[in-house]
């Protein structure tokens, strides 16, 4: 077993994991920065699919995209690796601490250190987003782009269509469409 | 029997919540308080408060903490793998099946297809953050915790970790 890796899978992680606040959610950009550029383990395509993929499966996306990625990069081995790292922790602080928590939830401390955290996850988030448009542009252009973002802001958050409803028939519609031969590039 | 009845407590929301952890919190709630009345809705409120001061996952923390309450380390090991296992092995089997086709440039194209859902999704989190940080902080930190940390991400080579710390600092000097 490649132990090296497997104490990467568990840093990177671990480091998504503890650093995360705001829910599993605010670790995604987390996770993208340990499995795409820290470590390299994968594209940016690549990361974008497994991550649209968790988005049309119900369950937590943190233990999703861990217990994936974990297993892809390091085998059955390095699912409990990734996971382990990014859950074991947080709920082992939860049950050791909650007594002090108990104190201290109330503490103008705590809620200041809690209620700054948000802008910056945001901006987190905002950065992903816009990365994730770039790229896209980069393999289809700008028209594709602009159409399909908007589309997808009219369903997702205008309709309320759910994201795994939309996902799955934006998959079938690239397999249609890919059959064509006015299809764009390669 | 106790194991059986956190099981399903997770279970049943680690299946039917979309949206990732925190979207499945009320769904906990009402399997842990109204159908196990494991804990009342006030230790629930309170165990929520305790785990959101707390950084990572959500639904683990509680999945993790009711369990421990309920039945010790096997209980809370129960919980877990009831919230975990489930959508990861789905997870697992369909991603699978995409990358046996991985090669074929059908595949390429149509995983194209659902990279703008996919900042829509990522692009509606973020306003929500903003959303939570206005509320919470107020729209002039807001602004200023967002244009540093964008100063710090873009312009430097800093770890998120850094940045983040250092708004934590700046939530205890300037937020409390």
């Amino acid at each position: 077993m490649d132990w090296t890796l497997q104490k990467q899978l568990f840093l990177g992680f671990f480091r998504a994991g503890i650093f995360g606040y705001g829910g599993g959610p605010a670790s995604i950009p987390l996770v993208h920065k340990e499995v795409v550029q820290g470590y390299g383990w994968m594209s940016d395509e690549e990361f974008y699919d497994i991550l649209a993929i968790g988005n049309t499966l119900p369950g937590p996306i943190m233990t999703k995209m861990a217990g994936y990625i974990g297993y892809r990069i390091g085998g059955v081995t390095g699912l409990f690796s990734a996971l382990t790292a990014s859950v074991f922790p947080t709920v082992v602080l939860m049950i050791v601490l909650i007594g002090a928590l108990l104190s201290f939830q109330s503490s103008p401390i705590v809620q200041g250190m809690t209620s700054a955290i948000a802008p910056v996850v945001g901006v987190m988030m905002l950065t992903l987003t816009y990365n994730t448009l770039k790229s896209t542009k980069g393999r289809t252009g700008w028209l594709f782009v602009t159409v399909f973002t908007l589309l997808s802001i009219v369903v997702l958050e205008l309709l309320n269509i759910h994201p795994a409803f939309w996902i799955a028939l934006l998959l079938i519609i690239g397999v249609m469409y890919w059959r064509k031969p006015a299809s764009p590039e390669e | 029997m106790i194991f059986w009845e956190l099981f399903m407590a997770f279970f049943i929301p680690g299946i039917v919540g979309y949206g990732g952890g925190p979207a499945s919190i009320p769904l906990i709630k009402h399997e842990v308080v109204e159908r196990y009345s494991m804990v009342t809705t006030e230790q629930f409120g309170e165990m929520l408060a305790l785990g959101n001061t707390l950084p990572g996952p959500i639904a683990t923390k509680m999945a993790g903490y009711i369990g421990y309450e309920a039945a010790g380390i096997p209980g809370a090991a129960v919980a877990l793998f009831a919230t975990i296992a489930p959508s990861l092995l789905a997870m697992i089997f369909l991603l699978s099946l995409l990358y046996t086709f991985k090669d074929s440039p059908r595949v390429k194209k149509m995983t194209l297809y659902i990279r703008p859902a996919v900042a829509v999704l990522l692009g509606a989190l973020a306003v929500q953050f903003f959303q939570s940080g206005m509320t919470d902080a107020g729209i002039t930190h807001t602004i200023i915790l967002g244009a540093g940390s964008l100063f710090l991400f873009e312009r430097t080579r800093l770890h998120p970790a850094f940045v983040i710390l250092a708004a934590l600092l700046y939530g205890v000097i300037f937020l409390s």
